[in-house]
């Protein structure tokens, strides 16, 4: 086994790939479980009801002082002992979108509290609502903001993936240790284990740029903001 | 319309308003002067409930802004759905047009009338249009506020305010950040409104407007109203020494 051998990788395309897609079903799966959780706190943590705004705050701080790697482990190793068994995709998706969500809940509450309080103040002085002036007037113009830094947290969630491969789950960077393990290639093997990676998130991000195109040309330039400014 | 009785406001431990006592009449326009920090603005978002009185009451057209019967002898506060309705029943027009940027002129127009009014759309974007009509921007309607000028953004704010059909318009200095060349043409749309028997209440900078438009002028400072009456009279012979060194200065 000297040199560079390209048939091992040719050899084991399939499993790879399908590591691949195993590993964008988890990435989907948690994102959007994260974004729902996301929303629901970044709201909670703008309620009215301090009991809210509290379990919003400590579910962040929680979520985002403890390792993700950790997380996985208590719901996956740690709950059967109080009678709670996951299985291991359940327990994955569960620990990477419940992750997720904490830091797409700050996203949101920033973008949403970017928007500036004048045109939520013009909102209600017409007569709507605090929910109507959040669903038509807040988010519309939160989403132009949050994109990029939501881009971030996606291409973060790809990477993060590749933790669940330590509850057995056969994903892109499981797929390649078991390739080493047979091959004993591990140059080969996980440079095509990288780029993989990479190509999957240079999509997103392309994708995620497109979307900033088209609600940028609007909502964002004139907005005047940036999340920067707001310390995200 | 509006009846204000011992308006008072604080933050924190600074009384804004000191007591405000204030009637203004259906198809009067009365206007606020008075200087800086004088509490002006915030006399006009207690009256949109932006800013919960710290104590006194308001009655529009007879009913208390805020607060209700708790049927006890007491008052309680009103709830949200109830609060929104009275909001809707008067119309606010800020320094800073606050439009909303991702959305067109006439969909800026149409929202609320739509979501809080129940209007169905075609209706909406009927009234919507013989507004902006109304404002000289009909041509405008599909345009995103920040490719306007201010003063037509003004004055789109103003249709904006009107398609709820108000019983009345508050107007916070809405000519203040504006160019000296659009100034007029909003000032323009206000007195036409006054001319149509609108009830205004209006706090401005500009005493030649206020002069002309009014039926009468009220001069605040340090959060009481310290003298009110016609506006002739009012610029040719204040009363009060502070309204006295007041127009000597913006004269
Ligand atoms: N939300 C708030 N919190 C704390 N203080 C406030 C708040 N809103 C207004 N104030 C203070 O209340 C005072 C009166 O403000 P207000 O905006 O009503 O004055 P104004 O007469 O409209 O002045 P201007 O002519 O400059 O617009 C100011 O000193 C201001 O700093
Ligand atoms: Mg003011």
């Amino acid at each position: 086994m000297n040199g560079f051998d390209t048939n091992v990788i040719l050899e084991w395309a399939p499993l790879l790939f399908e590591g691949l897609l195993v590993t964008i079903a988890f990435t989907l799966g948690s994102l959007v479980l994260g974004l729902l959780i996301g929303l629901l706190v970044a709201v909670a943590g703008m309620s009215r009801h301090f009991l809210l705004r509290l379990a919003a705050r400590a579910y962040v701080d929680a979520i985002r002082g403890t390792p993700l790697l950790l997380q996985l482990f208590i719901l996956y190793y740690g709950l059967p002992a109080a009678g709670i068994k996951l299985t291991a995709p359940v327990a994955g998706i569960l620990g990477l979108g419940i992750n997720a969500g904490a830091y797409l809940a700050e996203i949101f509450r920033a973008g949403i509290e970017a928007v500036p309080r004048p045109h939520v103040q013009a909102a209600r002085s017409l007569g709507m609502s605090s929910r109507q002036t959040l669903v038509r007037i807040q988010l519309p113009q939160a989403i132009a903001l949050v994109l990029p830094p939501m881009a971030n947290e996606m291409i973060s969630l790809v990477k993060s993936t590749s933790l669940i491969s330590t509850i057995s789950i056969g994903e892109l960077l499981r797929s390649g240790q078991i390739a080493v393990s047979i091959t004993f290639a591990p140059l080969e093997i996980y440079l095509v284990v990288a780029a993989l990676y990479l190509a999957l998130n240079l999509l997103l991000s392309s994708l995620v740029r497109h979307l900033e195109m088209r609600t940028g040309s609007r909502g964002r330039s004139e907005a005047n903001r940036t999340l920067q400014d707001v310390g995200v | 319309m509006i009846s204000v009785r011992k308006l008072t406001k604080r933050f924190g431990d600074q009384e804004i308003l000191r007591g405000i006592d204030l009637e203004v009449a259906e198809r009067d326009v009365v206007a606020i002067i008075g200087p800086s920090g004088s509490g002006k603005s915030t006399v006009l978002r207690c009256l949109n409930f932006l800013e919960a009185p710290t104590s006194g009451e308001i009655f529009i057209a007879g009913e208390r802004l805020g607060y209700e019967d708790d049927g006890r002898g007491g008052q309680r506060r009103r709830r949200e759905a109830d609060l929104n309705r009275q909001r809707a029943e008067i119309g606010m027009v800020f320094q800073q047009f606050n439009l909303w940027p991702h959305r067109t002129v006439l969909e800026n127009i149409i929202e609320a009338p739509i979501l809080v009014r129940r209007q169905p759309p075609d209706a909406a974007i009927a009234i919507a249009r013989a507004l902006l009509e109304k404002v000289g921007l009909l041509a405008k309607q599909d345009a995103y506020p920040s490719t306007l000028s201010g003063g037509q953004q003004q004055r789109v704010a103003i249709a904006r305010s009107l398609a709820m059909q108000p019983r009345m318009l508050l107007l916070d200095e809405v000519t203040s950040a504006l160019d000296p060349e659009t100034i007029r043409e909003v000032l323009d749309v206000i007195k036409a409104l006054a001319v149509e028997g609108m009830t205004m209440l209006l706090v401005t900078h500009e005493m030649a407007f206020a002069r002309e438009v009014a039926h009468r002028i009220v001069f605040m400072d340090e959060g009481r109203i310290l003298e009110e009456a016609p506006p002739a009279e009012f610029f040719s012979r204040p009363q009060h020494a502070r309204a006295k060194a007041f127009l000597d200065k913006v004269l």
